[in-house]
């Protein structure tokens, strides 16, 4: 018999295969090589955020002043994954040993990211907390956990309302004086309102879109005006499902279930929506001015400071912000460069360059309070906003949104009586407050 | 050492299915056999490998299975559902086309090809286009109804109609695989079987029933077990064709798979992300085995 021979050779393939199994075990790889001390040492960063077309192009700018001054540091900028798939990325990235030195994430997520250990703090000599404190926007404290600083931007942005100035006259209203009231922003919506024979929507006044931003006007614009607050003081329990959150609430809907003002079904959401000319009004960030400009540079738009009610004016003040992660610091080098790429990046300079191409206001108070950013007819009505902004403390900002975005669909598609399903969504993210604060 | 002919050509025949395997080794096994060991971990996605925690991982599975309104729950439920609509109405309709394909001279190449192409396009575009023909007001579909004076439906938008909407795209995208399996099992079918029940006075629907199922049986089993086991690790369509790929709205269309996905990369939980998928895979096991026991039946002629 000749198979003896045969398996035997099979078998040792087998082990092989084994061995080469055993060989490809998890874990990081190391760092980059040691080279040479006595040249100049060349050192690569890898710096990662989502692709956002206006954020791309300003960063391409930055770095390639960054690294004119710095001729041993190459940033290698990594901005091709999308929003919706750009944690996921980041998480699959990590125990493959690749991914980002630097990244840019919404501050909405540290929590999460700490949770992790994936950021490093910032070292205080290049980011000493009294110069935070006094140089930058008071929204950034919110990158503060216990007194250490992990994250810092480059740019806030505050909410607005932006208004199609043609829909507007092509319904009779007034385009140079848009709502400056919830009431005002409800009849014009619904004078703006244009609909077919069939009902279908030629243009939506307003559209209620708690995917997009509005989930934030909700919690710190509406409760507010409405009387309330989103959340205790010390940030541990929600109270956004209060009497007065449940009248944001109605307000909120009466949108969509009774006046019928828009669908966020409809043209991809209501970005697209007011970007293709079919929308009134939005609520939308700063950032949306660089798209406009990119995408749609014919539309006839103005923007207005948020509607204000009982006399209150409220804004949702964020950031996206830069962090070290757990990679960039494994090795003093690559630390260092990526302590000199955050230092630039948050400087004045990157802030005015910032503005002029994507439309979010400077970090850095010197920068934002230029008299000429606050006369801008389009980004005066952000910078005025900044000044009462309120940024919400996230726990987890995608599953606190998505808590919402459920609450809506349950009142608008499953007929659900809307305070229980406000209730059910604070629940849900009591539910998340409470499993992080007992950690 | 000398070899036989015979013996190098098996030997070189061995090295090159060896290639194969590595690939299968390394991409798909061992990561998979991986899972079973981070399902018994509390394993972060971020911070890699964690503590053993036993069971615990199963226990908070079966926890969240009874909560009312918990992700896992309807990622079951819906799961289920998937394979309810989607199985019997692909096992059904991939027949009839067979059948009518079968009949065919002129053009059948041209069918075939028609009917296959979805097969092999890409589960995302196949997603996007068919958002596109489902859009309310300006989609395809949207238009034609309003053409035929019938109401616009929400299709995807709708948390009562997603479910059925996403499972007919899964239809229409595997039907072609079945038809093909079919034809070739219809063509296997010996044409004096016909003949002589022609003979005998055996007409249309007799000869189906008595000739051409029971003899499609063994086809039938093979395609049933593979669309259960196709629509039970549904994820691609589901990811494009709902809200922000979260399987809603409401949650109605999230599928078990996606939930793996979303506890491990969304929410970090990567232990219990592995634990689903063993469930996942003991439930595919346990349908399969119970399948080609009850459904295998054995004719005599």
């Amino acid at each position: 018999m000749k198979t003896p021979r045969l398996m035997w050779i099979l078998g040792c393939l087998t082990v092989a295969l084994l061995g080469l199994v055993a060989c490809v075990a998890p874990g990081m790889p190391d760092a980059a090589e040691p080279m040479a001390e006595a040249e100049p040492e060349m050192v690569e960063i890898e710096y990662w955020q989502y692709n956002f077309e206006a954020r791309v192009l300003a960063m391409d700018r930055l770095i390639e002043m960054f690294e004119a001054e710095n001729p041993n540091i190459k940033v290698v900028h990594n901005s091709d994954v999308p929003y919706a798939e750009y944690r996921d990325k980041i998480a699959a990235s990590v125990p493959a040993g690749v991914g980002p030195d630097v990244a840019t994430l919404f501050y909405g997520w540290q929590t999460v990211w700490l949770d992790a250990d994936y950021l490093v703090p910032l070292p205080e000599d290049a980011f000493p907390t009294a110069m935070i404190d006094d140089e930058f926007s008071p929204l950034v404290q919110a990158s503060f956990v216990d007194g250490t600083l992990y994250t810092i931007p480059t740019a806030v942005r505050a909410l607005a309302m932006f208004y199609n100035k043609d829909l507007m006259a092509n319904a009779g209203l007034d385009p140079e004086s848009p709502p400056t009231t919830l009431d005002e922003l409800a009849s014009q919506a619904a004078a703006c309102t244009v609909r077919a024979d069939n009902g279908d929507y030629e243009v939506q006044g307003f559209v209620v879109d708690l995917a997009a931003q509005d989930h934030h006007w909700f919690r710190e614009v509406l409760v507010r005006q409405f009387g309330g607050e989103p959340f205790s003081a010390d940030g541990q329990s929600v109270t956004w499902n209060s009497e007065a959150g449940q009248q944001a609430w109605d307000y909120l809907l009466k949108f969509k279930t009774e006046l019928e003002t828009g669908d966020r079904d409809l043209f991809d959401g209501s970005t697209q929506a007011f970007l293709a000319g079919r929308a009134c009004f939005h609520i939308d960030g700063s950032f949306r001015l660089g798209t406009i400009a990119n995408n749609a540079p014919d539309l006839n738009f103005g923007v207005v400071e948020l509607p204000s009610h009982n006399g209150v004016q409220s804004t949702f003040g964020s950031y996206w912000t830069h962090g070290i992660t757990q990679k960039g610091a494994s090795d003093p080098a690559r630390l260092d460069a990526a302590v000199k790429f955050l230092q630039f990046v948050t400087s004045d300079e990157a802030g005015s360059i910032w503005v002029d191409m994507v439309g979010e206001l400077p970090a850095r108070l010197n920068a934002g309070s230029d008299p000429e950013l606050l006369a801008d007819p389009k980004l005066g009505a952000f910078a005025a906003g900044l000044a009462y902004a309120q940024a919400t403390f996230f726990v987890n900002e995608s599953d606190q949104r998505q808590a919402l975005i459920d609450a809506y669909d349950m009142v608008v598609l499953g007929g659900e009586d809307p305070n229980a399903a406000l209730d059910i969504a604070a629940e849900t993210v009591q539910d998340i407050l409470d499993a992080h604060y007992s950690q | 050492m000398r070899l036989t002919l015979r013996q190098r050509q098996v030997l070189w025949a061995y090295a090159f299915l060896s290639v194969a395997l590595v690939f299968f080794v390394i991409i798909r096994w061992y990561p998979a056999l991986l899972s079973f060991n981070i399902a018994f971990r509390d394993w972060n996605t971020f911070k890699g490998a964690g503590p053993w925690v036993g069971l615990d991982n199963y226990a908070a599975i079966w926890d969240d299975l009874w909560k009312p309104r918990s992700d896992v729950r309807a990622a079951f439920t819906n799961t289920i559902g998937y394979v309810l609509y989607g199985v019997p109405a692909q096992m059904v309709l991939a027949l009839a086309v067979a059948l009518l394909l079968d009949r065919i001279r002129v053009l059948s190449t041209l069918f075939r090809v028609a009917y296959f192409a979805p097969y092999v396009t890409s589960a995302v575009a196949v997603a996007f286009v068919w958002n596109w023909l489902y859009l309310p007001q300006t989609g395809l579909l949207a238009q034609v109804f309003d053409l035929l004076r019938i109401p616009e439906q929400p299709f995807t938008k709708s948390p009562d109609q997603a479910l059925a909407s996403i499972a007919a795209v899964a239809v229409w995208q595997t039907l072609g695989y079945s038809v093909i399996i079919y034809l070739a099992g219809i063509k296997q079918i010996p044409a004096t079987y016909y003949e002589a029940a022609r003979i005998d006075g055996a007409a249309g629907v007799r000869l189906f029933r008595h000739i051409t199922l029971p003899l499609l049986n063994p086809v039938i089993v093979y395609l049933t077990v593979l669309s259960t086991i196709s629509f039970l690790r549904l994820f691609a369509l589901v990811q494009n064709m709902s809200p922000q790929g979260t399987g809603g709205p409401l949650k109605s269309t999230t599928t078990v798979v996606l939930e793996v996905y979303r506890k491990g990369f969304s929410s970090y939980d990567m232990g219990y992300a592995a634990a689903l998928t063993v469930v996942l895979f003991f439930v595919i096991l346990l349908i399969t085995v119970v399948q080609l026991r009850f459904l295998t039946r054995r004719f005599e002629y």
